[in-house]
């Protein structure tokens, strides 16, 4: 593509340049109809970054209106940089979760750490304290020397950056299967603590007010990266290095603790980080969030290069830059904040009446477009959606129980897939601890961070098991909020709410348009259950390489209270002599489970069932037994079932030992996947209180201190394996696979 | 005891060097911008916060060590107050040349974060006369540079003075003779790679790490009452 401005508007038309910046010839008709003449270069790039998927989510609109976006507490929900949570005390919690996946497919070091500065920026634009980083990632399997690199390099970025910018990284979620061989995901989340009178919006409002530009100069990287995203992922994707961006985290600091400063100076009016689409979408989001209009002069933006067009400029996603709109005549006080911190921040335009984005450079209009077209008048698109042809197959699978003759050895070979292993090299890169509010580090149900100076605490996680999701979206979709719901559960806090992650392959596809639709509609209807609203969330679309499409994998983020700090509960094994107890029935549930990949080396049948009455109602027990102090340590059942979440248990402290007893067809009591279980202990004087709320409860024996997990079914002793080795399989499978040759 | 908390643009665990000296230990803490160097001069403490100054990109610390602000901690160094450099700040105090050695890039090349045991060497200084010698104190630590290098007619010294002050268990980042943490030669500048400031509070795994901010205190506590 030509980076040129000096492309007469009637070309532009003629030899269709606009369909390479992606827009289509309908979409540029509509363009010529809201301006009455033909646009001009720069007007074209902009058009095509606002009406990118990205930046408009013009196909995703119809579904994401689906979920539930209200609440009791819900402050500020989808459409601003973050959605807001009341948590009491003229306290709130600001978060948001975001995809950085197509710059992370090209060059993965900067393409995971832009993707974490620019969540950490949707939540300090809102005025609040980043207090915690989060993040769900996939990968292909760890057998090529491309994926083991893909995967070090996310892996260095998000540390690099998360570590240097002083926001913990508490926890997250990692996952290999072939679909994302070419594809990795990597999302992002951020949370951050706010008093409510502090809440900030991107609004350019105040006629006569002026747009403040602060941060680093503006340079030629990032440019179209909204674009990019937007589209497959070619295989000659490398040619597109140059729109990925290139993060500073030293800059990012200065700027989080600059306008943290700034937030509580009545001169600021609006504040909004240039995220995709640059200077572009905050501007004109902006404006028409305020119902004003914006007239910028790009001679005033600095710049880092030479000679720099309006269309780069206003495409450039050079990172670390927030766009102000300061009150007419106190641009100085603004100003002298940002300086303290060595940082520039100059006027570069100011409100005005008429609703028009208007940019000047070199004395010359380069843009005059109606505002609100940009933000509001991009077209919405209503896919045609087709049932998945796979789907009925599966649904027709009759998945049989599989056969196990040796379930210390099926243990052993589960807790050694990559999914399920230890992510211990992953999270000792991360800074977990800076802060020091962290109180459950990396590695349990979910994080949990304290909030000083009050007796509660936040419960952090992020899930998505795209292997259910693709089987059946609209049950996998369900099971994604259910899970998430039960990891904040068992941790002992309440969920407030969550962000989505939508990251899904191409929309064009109908099969793929009915994945993206039925998985909204299952997650809609569990938030409904669960009292989990939506309060924002990110959608990246075409995640497909050489035809080949990830998974559905709507990753969802969720967060919760505890009231007290005296409710967080290990998911870990306590003491001997603690009652073991199994919530909810095992049914024969292996589609789409460890244990099928592992012995059939693909995923197909019913994806687990899941009730979401059932569910609710023993989230509501359990939590109500913990805060009555009555539990000991609560997990989860997930991947690789009641077998896997029993040794799980035990690697914390290396003392202890459980001997339990089921019953039942073992393979499918130790490894089925039914949803909506819960390992429980309680101390020995709490038995009765846990069967009189769990009727259901399943007695399955005690903690011990022999250091052996031994596992006896009809009365016969079927597993009986060492807790430390275990662990060390456990532990050491990743770091196995990354130096063993491809 | 006044102490400042001294915060370079890109310092990080300010606030929390500040949350436990101050709220949790019950100093009379305040953060302390670089250029406000005036700040300093009735400080009875200096406390170095870890983070990256000045995005660590030319050598960790190497920026920081060269601000006018340093000039004043050396002078209050001389004088006998305490200098506390934790993480960040042991870089910084090393780079500046208040304490011998320098801090290299951890010899699995990446940065890590977890608990580690280490073991009281020294227990004759400002900051750690209230652990027992040989105690065993778990700590975080959290650094991509923390492995620590001297040559040997500087670790004979550091032998031979006591001012080695705290070692790993299990050397986690190839630190030469397991050096966690050294002092100068009169006691009263420490500088270390672990984190005391995060090991504070039973709530967050730790306490271990109080001491140190305590031990400072009371030593400020009976110096000034015999000045007194």
């Amino acid at each position: 593509m030509q980076l040129t401005h000096n492309i007469n508007p009637e070309k532009i038309e003629q030899d269709r340049l606009y369909q390479d910046m992606g827009l289509s010839d309908e979409e540029f008709e509509k363009i010529k109809m809201i301006l009455g003449r033909l646009p001009n270069f720069t007007e074209t790039g902009i058009f095509s970054v606002m009406w990118s998927e990205h930046c408009s989510y013009k196909t995703s609109k119809p579904l994401l209106r689906k979920f539930p976006t209200e609440g009791p507490n819900v402050l500020q929900g989808p459409g601003e940089g973050a959605g807001v949570i009341d948590i009491g005390d003229g306290q709130a919690v600001v978060f948001k979760v975001e995809s950085h996946n197509h710059p992370s497919a090209v060059e993965p070091y900067q393409g995971a750490a832009t993707g974490v500065g620019g969540i950490i920026r949707d939540v300090f634009s809102m005025g609040a304290r980043p207090i915690a980083l989060m993040n769900s990632l996939r990968f292909g399997p760890l057998t090529t020397n491309r994926t083991k690199y893909l995967f070090s390099e996310v892996v260095a970025g998000i540390a690099g950056y998360g570590n240097c910018v002083g926001v913990p990284t508490v926890g997250g979620e990692v996952q290999f299967d072939d679909s994302y061989e070419d594809n990795p995901l990597v999302n992002a989340m951020c949370v951050g603590l706010i008093n409510h009178d502090d809440v900030q919006k991107g609004i350019a409002a105040g006629i006569g007010n002026t747009i403040l530009y602060a941060g680093p100069p503006t340079g030629r990287d990032g440019i179209h990266g909204a674009t990019f995203a937007s589209d497959d992922l070619a295989e000659d994707s490398n040619k597109d290095r140059p729109a990925v961006q290139v993060g500073d985290p030293f800059m990012e600091k200065l700027i989080i603790e600059a306008c943290l400063e700034v937030i509580h100076s009545d001169a600021l009016v609006g504040m909004q980080d240039m995220g995709a689409a640059g200077l572009t979408s905050s501007a004109s989001e902006m404006a028409s969030k305020a119902g004003t209009g914006l007239e910028m002069n790009l001679d005033l933006v600095p710049q880092r290069e030479q000679n720099m067009t309006a269309y780069e400029m206003m495409l450039s996603e050079s990172q670390e830059r927030m766009l102000l709109c300061v009150k007419a005549g106190r641009e100085q006080e603004i100003i002298d904040i940002f300086e303290k911190y060595g940082l520039q921040s100059v006027p570069v335009g100011k409100v005005i009446e008429e609703k028009v984005f208007r940019i000047k450079h070199h004395e010359e209009v380069v843009a005059d477009i109606p505002v609100d077209s940009l933000a509001d008048a991009a077209p919405v698109y209503h896919m045609p959606s087709k049932e998945a042809a796979y789907y009925q197959a599966f649904q027709q699978i009759d998945v049989k129980t599989p056969t196990v003759d040796n379930h210390g050895e099926t243990l052993k070979q589960l807790l050694q897939q990559p999914t399920i292993a230890s992510k211990e090299w992953v999270y000792d890169q991360y800074d977990s601890m800076v802060q020091t509010n962290t109180v459950v580090t990396p590695g349990s149900d979910a994080a949990v961070v304290r909030i000083k100076g009050t007796d509660k605490a936040l419960a952090i996680t992020t899930d998505c098991n795209s292997r259910y999701i693709y089987l059946d979206p609209e049950e996998g979709g369900k099971i994604a909020v259910a899970e998430a719901a039960r990891n904040i559960i068992c941790s002992g806090a309440k969920p407030l709410g969550l962000t989505d992650g939508l990251n899904f392959g191409n929309p064009t596809n109908p099969e793929i348009f009915w994945q993206m639709e039925k998985s909204v509609e299952g997650m809609s209807a569990a938030c409904e259950a669960l009292q989990t609203p939506v309060i924002s969330g990110n959608v990246s679309l075409y995640n497909q390489s050489k035809g080949k499409s990830i998974y559905p994998t709507p990753v969802v983020g969720m967060v919760g209270l505890h009231e007290s700090t005296a409710h967080i509960t290990p998911s870990f094994f306590q003491e001997p002599g603690d009652i073991i107890y199994l919530i909810g029935e095992t049914r024969n549930e292996f589609g789409g489970s460890e244990l099928q990949f592992i012995q059939d080396g693909k995923y197909e049948g019913k994806a687990p069932h899941l009730d979401l009455k059932i569910e609710a109602e023993r989230q509501e027990k359990l939590l109500s037994l913990i805060q009555q102090g009555k539990v000991q340590s609560a997990h989860d059942l997930a991947e690789g079932g009641l077998g896997v979440a029993l040794a799980e248990s035990l690697f914390s402290d290396e003392a202890l030992g459980a001997e339990v007893t089921i019953s039942g067809d073992a393979t499918a009591e130790l490894f089925s996947e039914t949803q909506s279980r819960f390992l429980i202990t309680v101390k020995p004087e709490n038995q009765g209180a846990l069967e009189e709320i769990f009727t259901e409860a399943a007695k399955l024996g005690k903690v011990t201190a022999d250091r052996q997990l031994n596992i006896t079914a009809n009365n016969e002793k079927i597993l009986q394996e060492e807790a430390a080795e275990l662990k060390a399989l456990w532990k050491g499978a990743i770091p196995c696979l990354l130096k063993s040759k491809a | 005891m006044k102490v400042a908390v001294i915060v370079f643009p890109g310092s990080n665990c300010d606030r929390d060097m500040y949350h436990a000296a101050g709220e949790i230990a019950g100093a009379e803490a305040s953060l302390v911008w670089y250029t406000d160097t005036h700040l300093l001069d009735d400080a009875d403490g200096i406390l170095i916060p870890g983070g990256f100054s000045y995005g660590d990109y030319l050598r960790s610390g190497s920026m920081a060590s060269t601000s006018d602000i340093m000039n004043k901690i050396r002078e209050h160094a001389e004088k006998g107050k305490p200098v506390l450099g934790i993480c960040n700040g042991f870089q910084i105090l090393t780079e500046a040349g208040l304490l011998p050695g320098a801090l290299m890039r951890n010899k699995n090349l990446s940065f890590m974060c977890h608990q580690e045991e280490l073991i009281v060497e020294d227990n004759e200084n400002v900051f750690t006369a209230l652990y027992d010698k040989n105690e065993v104190v778990r700590f975080p630590i959290a650094h991509g540079e923390g492995n620590y290098f001297c040559d040997e007619a500087t670790l004979n010294d550091l032998k031979a003075n006591n001012q080695i002050v705290f070692t790993y268990k299990n050397n986690p980042n190839g630190s030469v003779a397991d050096i966690a943490g050294i002092r100068n030669k009169a006691g009263n500048v420490l500088g270390m790679m672990p984190h005391p400031e995060r090991a504070v509070e039973a709530l967050l795994g730790s306490e271990d790490g109080l001491r140190i901010f305590q031990s400072m205190i009371a030593n400020w506590r009976s110096s000034n009452a015999v000045n007194a």
